[in-house]
């Protein structure tokens, strides 16, 4: 079923999306001119795949549980926002906070993603095939973040229990954050994840992880330069 | 919260749709910034003569033009809406005191090509008003302001402008201005507002006097400027952006082979002739990008 964004409202759109009835209606939707509108396919929370053709704006996906959605083109800001559960693939780049406070599902991003991706992570497994920007996984705290290109400066500030892993160059971790060693356990999490972003040909030797020193966790006194 | 955005014709393709291009981009940054809107429109410089834009506010044309007639020469009066633009041979020293000292005007900005219409309202009202839809030239850019460090008045609207040919518009807000604007107008540039913009645009055109090019200039800016930005500042020849290091407010660019778009979001150049096939991408935090300068 086709959604022309130019003859339908946004708030019409995403109606229609939120409420599918698993016996009548098709499952599977496509999104035209989205010509950067925000919210798109925000709140959806069935089982259903959708595909939008083009670039969309702020906060697509948000809240996502079950969808499906595929996005040809970049997106805005926040995209996956506090996404629950099902899958975000944006085969263009992301703008800054990609994933931000997102508790579970998988977003996989074809390109770059700007500043503060993944910030406060609560569960979400995040895979950029491009690279990522300054302050990355700020607060991060549970979940993934693997990165096959670089990450900017900063990375994994204030870390709690997120891994991250990168393939490329760090530009400088974050107060808290060090890099860890890759146990079999991590090679095998890390394989699996790239299966499913079907980056099979990447090995999970070549990435390198890091994640909390555990240091911060709570006020100590010894460690106020660090804040 | 503000809306910015830019234009820069690579070709002479879409000279004639300049207005149209920006407007459609003016009215689509309404959600971030619909208390005021304002825009500069550079075109083909003229050699001799200056351009002086010029908000009457709600004095008569008439009165303005005799209040002026015998103090300057002018060789062109143009009335748009609340806003005049003065062509004058004259040395813009002169016409600028007689202009500054007209009670109840400002000079909203002066050049050999540029020319600056700003108000208070709505910015579909506004470029309503203005009538941008029909301006042709070079480059542009565009302000949608949601107050909120200063008054909503048309001295607090962008884009500001303290040089000739010179302009800004600026999404964010600075924390150190009132130190700046104290060491500036030291340095004999005047401020008309309390809007921490009008002194960034001060800064710039007090370096640039000083003999330094705009990308040198906004890259000091980088250490000088202190609190949240994206800028677009534009010149005769070009326009260039600046994000702060932390770069929470947003900036968008298309390039194509005719045109360089910027703005806040995508969606206010969703409408620009073949923007699904530009490169698109963010300026990076604390890098200086220009074009044509």
């Amino acid at each position: 079923m086709k959604l022309d964004l130019r003859k339908l409202k946004l708030r019409k759109v995403n109606e229609t999306l939120q409420s599918i009835d698993q016996k009548r209606n098709n499952k599977s939707y496509t999104i035209l001119n989205p010509e950067g509108n925000h919210a798109i396919c925000a709140g959806l929370t069935d089982d259903i795949d959708v595909t939008v053709k083009g670039h969309v704006g702020y906060y697509c996906g948000g809240m996502n549980q079950n969808a499906n959605i595929t996005v040809e083109g970049n997106v805005g800001t926040g995209v996956a926002e506090n996404m629950m559960s099902g899958k975000i693939h944006v085969k263009g780049n992301a703008s800054q906070s990609a994933g931000a406070t997102a508790h579970g599902g998988f977003l996989l991003i074809d390109g770059d993603t700007s500043s503060r991706c993944g910030i406060s992570m609560k569960g979400i497994d995040i895979v950029v095939k491009g690279s990522v920007g300054h302050m990355s996984a700020f607060m991060a705290q549970s979940g993934n973040l693997v990165v096959c290109g670089d990450a900017g400066e900063a990375l994994g500030d204030s870390l709690y229990e997120t891994d991250i892993y990168i393939k490329g160059r760090v530009k400088s971790l974050g107060a808290d954050c060090i890099e860890k060693k890759m146990d079999n356990k991590h090679l095998k999490k890390l394989d699996k994840l790239l299966k499913k972003a079907k980056l099979d040909k990447l090995k999970s030797k070549d990435f390198k992880r890091y994640g909390s020193a555990r240091k911060l966790y709570n006020f100590k006194i010894d460690n106020v330069s660090n804040y | 919260m503000c809306g910015i955005v830019g234009i820069y014709l690579k070709s002479k393709k879409f000279e004639k749709d300049l207005g149209k291009m920006l407007s459609g981009m003016l009215i689509n940054m309404e959600s971030r910034g619909p208390d005021s809107a304002g825009f500069a429109i550079y075109k083909k410089e003229k050699k001799e003569e200056f351009k002086y834009s010029i908000c009457i506010n709600n004095l008569a044309f008439e009165k303005f033009k005799k209040g002026i007639t015998g103090k300057i020469k002018f060789t062109k009066i143009l009335k748009n809406s609340d806003h005049i633009i003065l062509s004058s041979k004259e040395k813009p020293k002169k016409v600028l005191d007689i202009l500054n000292e007209f009670k109840g005007v400002s000079l909203v900005g002066y050049g050999k090509s540029i020319e600056i219409f700003k108000q208070i309202g709505n910015p579909k009202d506004v470029v309503k008003k203005f009538n941008l839809e029909n301006f042709s030239g070079t480059h542009g850019i565009g302000h949608t302001r949601m107050a909120t460090e200063s008054a909503i008045t048309t001295d607090g609207s962008h884009p500001y402008s303290t040089g000739s040919d010179e302009c800004l518009v600026h999404n964010g807000s600075l924390s150190n201005h009132n130190n700046l604007r104290r060491n500036l107008t030291k340095k004999g540039i005047n401020f008309k507002s309390e809007n921490d913009t009008e002194v960034a645009a001060g800064y710039i055109s007090n370096h640039l006097s000083s003999k330094k090019n705009l990308k040198e200039t906004l890259m000091s800016g980088l250490g000088d400027l202190d609190g949240f930005y994206t800028f677009i500042t534009g010149t005769r020849k070009g326009f260039a952006v600046v994000r702060d290091e932390i770069a929470c407010k947003p900036a968008v660019v298309a390039e194509t082979k005719d045109y360089v778009a910027i703005a806040s979001e995508f969606q206010a150049m969703a409408h620009l002739p073949g923007v699904n096939m530009a490169k698109i991408f963010e300026p990076e935090p604390g890098v200086v990008y220009s074009w044509g300068n």
